[in-house]
């Protein structure tokens, strides 16, 4: 089984995102095994990009901190080799694809096998254009997961059809953040999923309360939580291992 | 070809959000071209308000001066709202308005295109929300007030560099956010497909008329079409309907800021690589780990760090070629267009006429350079006289 289908083989995943750098590499570091001691089962690692046109002024920040402080791919790849000496927990990158295509594709999901990633979280790499990296990606094992949006209804069934590792499905319209109400499409959506595919679906976007993820728990085999894991590391710093680490107990206790 | 692709540029880089809406952007395109009472519209929108067609003026005195081609000034100054970017605005706003959209929001660097949006949407009765970065809502202070003169709200845009890639992004942002009501009136041929062929389209009217005029004044095609080129909407325009024409050389001039050996330019072709930004492959201005830099120019409208995919495409193929003109360069020539023929050029045209300056006299006297003057420099007086150490504000 692979490590990311073990993530959610028995229970429901909550998924955490956090951007690689910020406020350092060491405490990046310190953060996700923080994260994964909290019971978080697969964790998004973001690669800071100079322009993330999908994320709201949380991750934003959070990608311009972990630029200015030297962040690079190779610093990045170097923080998974050293996390999988300590855990066999998924990881999966997030990164927007200019930084894969100008280091090269093949490059790329080679060096990212060899760390020990997962799986790759592209935004703006949408169904029609996976012919850019599919075949690095399948050559080096590394899964390309599928975003389904609440504007994707009429193209469920083609991009659910092909997903592979989970689906992500963004829970409503606009960048990420923390928001209070979801897509009324949500269910429609899902709905059509599991029509096509045995695939897990987990919902991100906007989630960031135990009362979110527990109306939510139901219709999905994950959680993802992003920019409220953030915001947590904006505020504390150096600080945020313990308080990540209470915040991941808390979310997979309301995911039981 | 592949649909949306120029060669190995274009494509559709955008978050699934999007996807759904380009699409429907895309279907509406393709059945407004085949629409004849769309087209009419459209047509007479451009006849009677902007005032096309524009005219190509014999620059007289330039010409003389410079010693060699006859200079044409192809006058997109003297367009409403003074510059080309009405051609692509009447055309989208008004598709827009057929997809039933009641919202329309836009990117702007200089706030030409801010302006020329907001203008369409007063046109057409839509509400318009224009995103500039905050060094450019300074940078054009004027622009700012004359945008909401005309009913629009503006966002000053502090992320990043603050400047015209940061106001694209945000204006994304928005367009996810808000896509049911909404249109994103892209302002260049740029952005994913359909945008840069759409946009193309509307701009063309630039070089079929002008193609024309020339015909009729000469008797022949010129032996040089030149234009400035940020996203290179106005370069396409006038360049388009000669693509054919093989004996016509197409120069597109980008912004080498402070030079392009220094890293304060944005000339994306002359020192930029491939990437995927924006929703295209394409060039762009980049570090080795594919971040996209900091750019630099004089001109707010060419301060971008990349580069429709068409023009890479004519880069690559070699039919068009892109040279870069400091910000030096570009103000001497300014002021040089000002005295010389009485036209104060928009400082984005105005990198055109720098170049004109430097290879004129290696052209025989009949034979015709045309240049695509895009814009009117109103907008850039109190800019140019600080350049030049004065002290006038707006």
């Amino acid at each position: 089984m692979s490590r990311i289908a073990k993530a959610f083989a028995g229970k429901k995943a909550f998924i955490s995102f956090l951007t690689a750098g910020d406020p350092d590499i060491e405490t990046t570091e310190k953060n996700i095994l923080a994260l994964v001691a909290g019971g978080s089962s697969l964790i998004e690692i973001g690669i800071p990009f100079s322009d993330p046109i999908a994320e709201g002024p949380v991750i934003e920040r959070a990608n311009m901190r972990a630029l200015a402080c030297g962040t690079t791919l190779e610093t990045v790849f170097e923080l998974v080799r050293r996390l999988r000496e300590k855990t066999d927990v998924a990881l999966v990158f997030l990164t927007y694809i200019n930084p894969i295509f100008v280091y090269g594709a093949e490059r790329f999901f080679k060096k990212a096998a060899e760390a020990g990633v997962d799986g790759c979280v592209i935004p703006d790499l949408p169904f029609e254009e996976r012919g850019e990296l599919m075949s690095a990606a399948k050559a080096y094992q590394i899964e390309l997961i599928s975003l389904i949006a609440p504007t994707s209804l009429a193209r469920v069934e083609l991009i659910a059809k092909e997903a592979t590792g989970f689906i992500y499905l963004v829970s409503s319209m606009g960048v990420t953040g923390v928001r209070q109400n979801f897509s009324d499409n949500l269910m429609a959506i899902i709905k059509k999923i599991r029509e096509v595919t045995k695939t897990p679906i987990a919902i991100g976007f906007g989630i960031a309360t135990v009362e979110q993820v527990r109306e939510l728990k139901s219709y999905a085999d994950g959680i993802i939580i992003g920019s409220a894991i953030v915001k947590q590391i904006e505020m504390a710093g150096v600080e945020a291992p313990a308080k990540l680490e209470a915040y991941a107990t808390e979310i997979v206790a309301a995911l039981k | 070809m592949k649909k949306g692709r120029y060669g190995i540029h274009g494509g559709q880089f955008i978050p699934e959000t999007l996807m759904a809406e380009v699409q429907a952007v895309e279907k509406a395109y393709e059945a407004s071209k085949k629409d004849e009472a769309f087209q009419a519209e459209l047509a007479q929108l451009l006849c009677e308000y902007a005032g096309r067609p524009s005219k190509l003026y014999y620059a007289k005195r330039m010409s003389e001066d410079l010693g060699g081609a006859k200079i044409y000034l192809k006058r997109e100054d003297l367009n409403h709202t003074g510059s080309h970017k009405i051609n692509n605005v009447l055309g989208q706003v008004l598709l827009a308005k057929k997809m039933g959209k009641t919202r329309v929001i836009a990117e702007t660097g200089a706030g030409q295109h801010g302006v020329a949006t907001a203008t369409a949407a007063a046109l057409m009765g839509l509400e318009c929300e224009i995103f500039m970065g905050a060094e450019d809502t300074s940078r054009q202070a004027l622009n700012v007030y004359r945008m909401e003169l005309l009913g629009a709200k503006v966002h000053s845009v502090h992320s990043g560099t603050a400047t015209l890639k940061d106001a694209v992004n945000e204006t994304m942002r928005e367009w996810t956010k808000r896509i049911e009501d909404t249109h994103y009136v892209l302002g260049s041929v740029m952005g994913p497909h359909p945008f840069p062929e759409m946009v193309r389209d509307y701009q063309r009217i630039i070089s079929r008329e002008a193609k024309i005029q020339c015909l009729e004044k000469e008797g022949k095609l010129p032996a040089a079409v030149i234009a400035c080129v940020g996203g290179g909407s106005n370069a396409i325009g006038a360049f388009y309907e000669f693509i054919e024409d093989k004996s016509v050389r197409l120069i597109g001039c980008e912004a080498a800021g402070l030079g392009i050996e220094t890293t304060q330019h944005a000339a994306t072709i002359s020192k930029g690589s491939v990437g995927i930004f924006h929703g295209m492959k394409s060039y762009f201005c980049q570090d080795d780990f594919g971040q996209i830099m900091p750019v630099h120019s004089i001109s707010a409208g060419l301060d971008y760090p990349g580069i429709g995919p068409e023009h890479a495409y004519l880069h690559d193929t070699g039919r068009a070629e892109y040279v870069p003109i400091t910000d030096e360069e570009a103000v001497e020539a300014f002021e040089y267009l000002a005295k010389m023929e009485g036209i104060i050029p928009a400082i984005e045209s105005a990198h055109a006429i720098a170049h004109a300056r430097k290879i004129a006299k290696h052209f025989a006297k009949d034979e015709v350079i045309i240049i695509n003057l895009s814009g009117r420099g109103d907008k850039d007086v109190a800019a140019i006289a600080r350049y030049r150490g004065g002290n006038i504000y707006e």
